[in-house]
Order: C-alpha cells, then structure tokens, then sequence
C-alpha cells in the first residue's frame, strides 16, 4: 500500500506515493535526494536530520513523510537562496564551526530556529538550544560562537536595512 | 610578507602559521557533502543483519526458508556459505613474553559455529529495499544454545572462565612487559618511602562517530573489478587486507573510495568484517550491495576503546623524586582482534610509562585476554590516554597522600628542557626516545593561565563555606607521527607506516596533490593547500588536495595517530622539493643559466645575485611543451614521494581542570578547563585549537559521562543515545587554550600532531580535580570509578 502526498520541499512542490512507514527523513534523503540531511542515530537523539516544517527545527526521523502531506518543508540545501549563504553557514565557515560535517546541517537547522525566535542569545541558551544535537569533533566550542557571530551578523544587517529604509 | 586576510586568495608567500578558513567548508554547510550513505548505485541492493541477542551461544540451526520467499529478497547467505573465506585479520603481532606468537584464532564474515558477542553477525540478508531485507531478517530463525560467558577482563583470564575460542587456553591473548627487569624495579620500589597504589578501571568507551559505518560494493563483470565506497580512514588498507588476506582477489582489481567520511576518532581504520563480506556479496549476486550501520549496530559493532583493568604503583624518596613505577594491566580484547587491537595495550601504552617524568626504574606487564564482548581496538589516543590517566591519576593521588602540592610535586619530577639538536632526545625506560620537549613550560604556562594562587584561594573559601572546589592536573606526553617503519616492523607490525605525496603540477601551473592521508574532518584539503602554496609560492585556490580513492591516488597508509601532517605533510614537502628542483633545471636552461645558480622563491625562479627570473608558472608551462629544454631531461612536473620517518613525535601538554562537586548529591559541574599543548610547530592555528576542543571534550566525556556497561550475561545495557551519555552542548565550559611551540627536529615542518592530544591530556585532570575536591572537604577518597556520576561521586563521600 503506498499513499500520495503532496509536500513543498525548498520552495519546490513534489508528489509523490510513498510507504505509510517511510520516514520523513527517509522521504528527502532517497525520494528527492536531499543527502544533505542526514541519519546518525535511531532514537531521535542526534540531531543530524533537523529539518524546518513550516519554518520550525523538526527531527525529520520523528515524522512520517505521510505526516508532511501539505506542509513546507525546509532543509539544508534551501535554507538560502541559491548561490548564497546564510548567516549561519557564513559564520560556522568564519568560526571553524564544523569538522567532519557530518552534524552541520541538522546543527544550523536548529540554530536558524533559535535565531529566529531569540535574536541575541546567551551562550547558555545557545547551549541549551543545541543540547539535542551531538557534535562528536568541535566540542561544541566553535559551534557555540559561530551561532555568537551568526546573531551578530543578522543584527547589523536588520540595523542596516532599517537605517536604509528611514 | 603575506597580506592573506584568511580567505587563501592572497598570492603572496606565507600561508603556513595562518589561521586560513578551510575550503572543504562550502560543500558541507551547504548540504552537498557526499558520504557513503548518500550514494544509491545503479542496481542498487540493500543488507540487512541477523545479529546475536547472545553474548555466548553455539548455533544450532539456521531457517532462512520462509525469508528466502519474501518480497524483494535478492540473496540469503549464511555462515556455512562463508566458511571457506578467511576472515579479517590482524595487523600488528605481539609475542608472548615466552616468545610465543600471540593467539589469533580466527574472525569470520559471518558467525558459523558459534557467535561470541552481542551483535556477532549469524546471516545477512540482501533484498531490493532496505525494508524488504529488514523484513526479511526478521523471519530468519536461528536456534541457539546459550553458553556461559565471561565479559571482565581480569575474570576471563581466571582458569575456569568460559572460553571465547576453544583454542585458547584462559582466553590469553598474550602476556607481555617492557621496562627494566621487574626485580630491580622492585628493589627500588622496597628503598621508597612513599608508595602510591591504585587500583582502578579504565573503562570501556564506544567512539561515537556521528556518521555510522556505510558500505557500498560492488562487482563489474566485465572489467572483473570491485568498487567498495566504504566510511574508512585508509582506503589504501583496506584494500590490502580485503583483497590480499581476506578474499584472495587481486588488489589491482579493487577500487576502494572513502569519499565523506563523518568522523573516525580509529573507529574507521579497522577492517570490518561487513566490508569484506559485502565485497563478496556483490560478486555472488551481480548488483551492488550497499549497508550502512544502524545506531545499535554501531554500538555493538564499531571496535570499542580502552577497557583496562590496572593496579599501579609509584615509589617516591623522601624528597617526593619518583624511583620506581610497577605496572600491571588486564586489557580486554573483545571477542576477536580487530585490526590493531594487539598493539594498542602494549606499543601504544607501555611505551608511555616515563610520562613527562625522571623515573629511573620501570616495569608494566600485560595480559591481553578475549572476553564475550565486542572488539576493543584504538579510540582516539589509544593507548596514550590509558597511560596518562595511570601515571597522572597516580601522581596527583601521591601530592595529596604526601601532603604536597600536585604542581610542585611535578615540577620536581619533569624532564629537564631539551630541543632535541642541541641537547640529545631523552632515553626513557620503556623502549622511546623523545624528540623535543619543555615540559615544565606548560605547566608554567598552565598555572599562569588559570591563576593558580587565586584558584586554590577560592577553593578555601569554598571549604569554608561548606562546599567542594578542586583543582585537578594532567601533564601528558604521546607518542604520534606513527611511525618509522622498520621500528615498528620490529615490534610485529605488520605493515609499513610511511606515507605517500604525490605532486602533480598542471601544464598551466595549477596543482594537483596527491595525498595517501585521509580527511574525515581534520581539514587537509586546507592544511596540505597552505603547505604547497606556500612552498611554490602560489594561491591556495590554484591547489587542490586529493585523498580518499585508490584509483587516483598512488598509495597511502591513512590517517590515525595524529600522522597525516607530520608524515604525510612531509611526503608532500619532499615532492615539492623535487619539482624545485628539477623547475631549477628548466628555468636555467631558459636563462641560459647554471642550475646551481638558480634561487626559488615567492614563485620564482632567479639567477642568484642577478634581478633574471623565470615565474613558476613560465617553468610549468615549459616542462609540459619543451620545445626549449635541458637535454636530457624528462618533460613534465610531477613528483610522488614516500616518507618514513626517523622517529615518533611526541606532543605534550598541561591541562587543568576546576570543579564544583555538591555535597549532597555529587554531581560533579566542570567549572573551567584550561589546556596549553604543544604539538610543535603549528600550520593553521584555528583547526589546530579545533582539534585540541574536540579531543579535550572526549576525554572529559570518559571522566563524566561514558561508558560502555555490560551485565553479567554479555548485553550491552546503554547501546544507544538514549543511554549512553555523549557529551552535549550544555554539559561543558568553554574550554581555554594555550599553547607553547617547541618544534620537532626530526621532521622538514617541525610539527608533532595535534588530533589526539586533547582526548589523551583530559580525563586525568577531570579525575583529578574532583578527587581533589574530595580531599577539600576531608574525604580522602582514592579513586571513583568513571564515569564519575552523582551516584558514584556521592557513594564515595559517604563511605
């Protein structure tokens, strides 16, 4: 038995029949081929399969891609627009926020959750925030800052757009 | 002088030393990174495991019937379908202290007789989805005979335990021991006026890599050649050991690519036994066969780290010098030796036992012995940590039964400062001399950081105010830049240890390198470009560093033991010497020149003393259309080296650790931690301080929060994340580096190797610093076993 769903991944509709117990995370990585989520785990612990589902942080391995039927979806590879980066991917570069990249994106994905809801975190809310994402190569350490620098960043441009706009 | 902003775009001379932002970054903060399990091959199949729940059980039968008529089932092979398949072997041989060759009964691609731990494979299944094997796995009946078993390392060598292999007797792998001979070891310990004894475990971790194992094999009829994409730190290895002792395939029919690989931490070097029989999967169904672990499967398959049952002891004289150390260790092995596994225990821990210290007599014996429990084999620092935490546990314990200060006590013990050119490397008792070394700087430099004073201030005002703050130290030494080859050949490794660099310069002076290192987060492809354009004196986007494919990539021994700057970075400068060398010869002859009067440098080749100068680009261009050109001379520019170093390197370092421990409950809060190494010269200070971040934290995972936990019957009681407890985010400081640079002197770039030093350094100064925090508040408790939870920590304040 398969069921048909309709779900805009990146801005881009798909339909698609697909098994009652396929994993989201399962749907994006084999169906639409977006590998940059990833599966560390089988416990919803890790983290590296964030994803946004109408725009927030969802371990894509807690739901069925059945359960996505008519909603949005963001992940790694949509999070900016094409050939640019977001502030997040910008400063986890700037901050030597990554090693092996396995956790990267699942780890931006629930920072750009946090930024959008706390725009000047503390590096204790950083922490908590991030707690459901392992890091086995940074210690977290640069992670934390690249979060720092990315708040930053998107603080001066919002400043700087609303100078431009009076 | 370079004008780099940290982009790498500059062109000017002067990458190395910079903290230049890594290039490999784009792919991976993008979603584009390409590992093993993002990759779906034409024909496609997919494998699935039947696995033991049994530590210890004979197989009795095996029933695939009613899965062999499932949907999408492809193949079902079991271990009657391998039996005459070699099974993984081993690398490295150590002889027992009699000079008996060590015990290595076999490790089969699939359990036939009898499965020896649990998650040892009975079957594997291979269906059109992943699912569809899944399903089919599950209606697989295996009937087993439970047997006794044995999962403490000191209890299986007890006569009388339940044997792992029937072949070997008290499951002893080997006993062993280096150092003086243990009766004058023991005549100076009988003069000591102070012994410090402890007894203690250190515990058994899983390495926790984020990207699970994947493998991906297939067979090409045609060409009758193999391509495995498999999640390895040493593609070149594992080809050799796949092709020459497990299938008996030849190597030249065999492609291995490690392309993205999500971590190792040695979890990733060894040989697994679901590479091989994937491998000959393929061939038997015509379609490749891809499996990539399941979390549990990693747990219970993925080679374990330390797992050391010790007692240790440390005479000092009056004056608090050291004279005597007496060691005696247990290791567990596992179940079967995985592929490095026998020198862990012995060569990478032995050998440490002089630690940053004078002491004049040494002993440490070990008995390596097979347990029911799954394979035990490096986990970052391998062996070194295990060493550390030994002889830093053991000298912080004695400052405080001695009633002296644990800094001081060190200071009176360190190896006086030696460069290693001037002053001769330092003879230890236990077989290494070490390079360089200025041990006392970075405990200075330590204190200085941390403000000592001011911290021991507070710690007693703390105790005043009812509560528990301690200060607990490590000194570290490693052993890395593994490592000369004919050193270790006469140890019983069984393979070289060299690297290899090729250097490849493009008709239009672009760079192509080569590099038989392997990249699974370290950031060679930054490093290694910051090398080559520094030395040619070009941009780092006109390199490009290439790793991970045996089809392009000539040789190589991989990356572990914190190798691949210091060895591999070094076969990559001889190459570069070579093309300077020969571009002279090209640039002379277009100058009308001497080769001998030729100077390279910023780029150019020049006449010296002359403002005649040929660019590089010019010479490359030249050696690829020598239409002008040196009579015999070859054209081209392209180099490949082998480097094996002289000797080890040997990082050190100082790490502090400042804790807070709750009276009433234990728990134990990391309050600062502060760590200065010096890991000799250093390329790119930013992933270097990455590096030291990562390894601290692992190490004080094991001190706080890991370990793996067997119950009487073999089970793996915490095998997953929702048990065992990998640190997080919110469970640590920022960590405070420092660092000193005294370079090595044995190699061109003057580096040691920084990936494990953190993870070696830690753990002992976490211990310390609780067990100091202990004694603050009057409980002179000697040892918590790790990791050191509320409960533990608590229980050890009320007993």
């Amino acid at each position: 038995m398969s069921i048909k769903i309709t779900v805009t991944v990146n801005g881009v509709k798909h339909t698609d029949k697909v098994e009652p117990r396929m994993l989201l995370v399962h749907y994006l990585r084999d169906v639409l081929r977006l590998t940059g989520t990833h599966v560390g785990c089988d416990t919803s612990n890790c983290g590296t399969c964030t994803i946004h589902v109408n725009g927030k942080a969802t371990k894509s391995c807690t739901m069925l891609a059945v359960q996505a039927d008519r909603h949005k979806i963001t992940t790694i590879e949509g999070l900016a627009a094409p050939g640019q980066l977001h502030p997040l991917q910008e400063a986890f570069n700037q901050c030597h926020g990554l090693q092996c990249g396995f956790c990267t994106p699942g780890m931006i994905m629930t920072a750009a959750d946090l930024l959008q809801h706390n725009r000047k975190p503390s590096e204790e809310e950083i922490r908590t925030a991030l707690e459901g994402n392992f890091c086995r190569c940074t210690g977290y350490q640069n992670i934390v800052k690249s979060v720092q620098y990315a708040a930053e960043k998107m603080s001066e441009r919002k400043k700087t757009k609303k100078e431009a706009i009076v | 002088m370079s004008t780099n902003n940290g982009n790498g775009r500059d062109t000017a001379s002067g990458f190395i030393g910079k903290s230049v932002k890594r290039v490999e970054d784009k792919r991976f903060i993008t979603g584009f990174g390409k590992y093993t399990d993002d990759i779906i091959l034409p024909k496609q199949t997919y494998a699935s495991f039947v696995r033991t729940p049994y530590a210890h059980a004979r197989i009795v039968s095996v029933d695939t019937s009613a899965a062999k008529e499932m949907p999408g089932v492809v193949a079902i092979y079991t271990g009657a379908d391998v039996a005459n398949v070699n099974g993984v072997p081993c690398g490295w041989q150590v002889n027992f202290k009699n000079g008996d060759a060590m015990k290595e009964p076999k490790h089969p691609l699939l359990a036939n007789d009898k499965v020896r731990h649990v998650g040892d494979a009975v079957a594997i299944v291979i269906a059109d989805s992943l699912e569809e094997a899944m399903d089919a796995a599950e209606a697989i009946g295996v009937d087993y005979e439970e047997l006794p078993c044995v999962v403490d390392a000191a209890k299986a060598a007890q006569p009388g335990a339940s044997l792992v292999h029937d072949d070997v007797p008290d499951n002893i792998c080997y006993d062993w021991s280096l150092g003086n001979p243990i009766e004058e070891v023991n005549g100076a310990m009988n003069k000591a006026s102070h012994i410090t004894t402890l007894e203690f475990v250190n515990q058994r971790l899983v390495p926790n890599a984020i990207e699970p194992r994947s493998y991906n094999s297939s067979y090409d009829p045609i060409s009758d050649k193999y391509t495995l994409y498999t999640s390895t730190q040493n593609p070149h290895l594992i080809r050799l050991l796949m092709s020459a002792f497990v299938l008996g395939i030849p190597e030249h029919k065999v492609r291995v690519v490690a392309p993205d690989v999500g971590g190792g931490f040695g979890s990733k070097i060894f040989h697994y036994t679901e590479e091989a029989l994937l491998t000959w999967c393929s061939k038997q169904i015509g379609r490749p066969v891809k499996w990539t672990a399941t979390r549990t499967e990693a747990f219970q398959m993925d080679a374990h780290g330390r797992d050391h049952v010790t007692k240790a002891e440390m005479g000092f004289d009056n004056d608090g010098k050291i004279v005597a150390l007496r060691v005696k260790t247990f290791a567990n092995l596992g179940a079967y030796l995985s592929t490095f596994s026998s020198c862990v225990p012995t060569y990478l821990h032995g050998t440490l036992m002089q630690g940053l210290y004078t002491t004049p007599k040494i002993n440490i014996d070990v008995t390596a012995v097979f347990t029911h429990t799954t394979p035990v084999d490096a986990y970052r620092g391998a062996g070194r940590p295990e060493a550390t935490y030994l002889l830093e546990r053991l000298i912080d314990l004695a400052a405080h039964e001695m009633n002296m200060d644990p800094a001081e006590l060190r200071f009176k013990n360190f190896i006086p400062p030696f460069d290693g050119v001037n002053q001769p490397g330092y003879q230890t008792q236990v077989a290494l001399q070490y390079d360089s070394g200025n041990y006392k700087g970075v405990l200075e430099k330590g204190l200085q950081m941390l403000g000592y004073a001011d911290v021991r201030n507070a710690q007693k005002e703390a105790a005043n105010n009812g509560k528990l703050l301690g200060v607990g130290f490590s000194t570290y030494i490693e052993a890395c830049g593994i490592a000369p080859s004919a050193v270790v050949g006469s140890l019983g490794a069984r393979a070289g240890l060299y690297e290899v660099g090729q250097v490849r310069v493009q008709p239009t002076g672009k760079v192509s390198v080569y590099t038989g290192a392997h990249s699974h987060g370290q950031g060679h492809e930054t490093t290694f470009a910051q090398i080559v354009a520094d030395k040619l004196g070009i941009a780092m986007e006109d390199v490009e560093i290439n790793h991970g494919d045996t089809e392009t990539v000539a040789f190589g021994m991989g990356t572990y033991g914190s190798r691949s700057l210091a060895v591999g970075g070094t076969a990559i400068i001889k190459s570069l010497e070579k093309i300077i060398e020969k571009g002279k010869k090209i640039a002379a002859h277009k100058l009308e020149a001497n080769a001998d009067d030729m100077e390279f440098a910023a780029g150019k080749f020049t006449v010296r003393g002359t403002d005649k100068s040929v660019s590089f680009g010019d010479v490359a261009l030249t050696a690829y259309v020598p239409h002008v050109y040196p009579k015999d001379l070859e054209p081209g520019l392209d180099f490949s080296s082998f480097y094996d170093p002289s000797n080890f390197t040997y990082p050190f370092g100082c790490h502090i650790a400042v804790v807070e421990v709750d009276k009433g409950t234990g728990k134990v809060e990391l309050k600062r931690f502060v760590a200065v190494d010096d890991v000799g010269n250093v390329v790119n200070p930013m992933i270097v301080e990455g590096q030291i971040h990562g390894g601290v934290v692992q190490g004080i995972g094991q001190a706080l929060f890991e370990g793996a936990e067997y119950d009487d019957n073999g089970q793996l009681t915490n095998a997953s994340y929702m048990d065992y407890c990998l640190p997080r985010a919110d469970d640590l400081p920022m960590i405070e580096t420092g660092s000193q640079v005294t370079p090595c002197p044995h190699n061109p770039l003057g580096v040691k190797g920084a990936g494990e030093a953190g993870a070696i350094g830690s753990t002992a100064a976490v211990v310390n610093a609780v067990i100091d925090a202990l004694w603050s508040g009057g409980h002179k408790v000697k040892d918590i076993r790790m990791p050191l939870t509320s409960e533990r920590v608590w229980r050890a304040m009320i007993n």
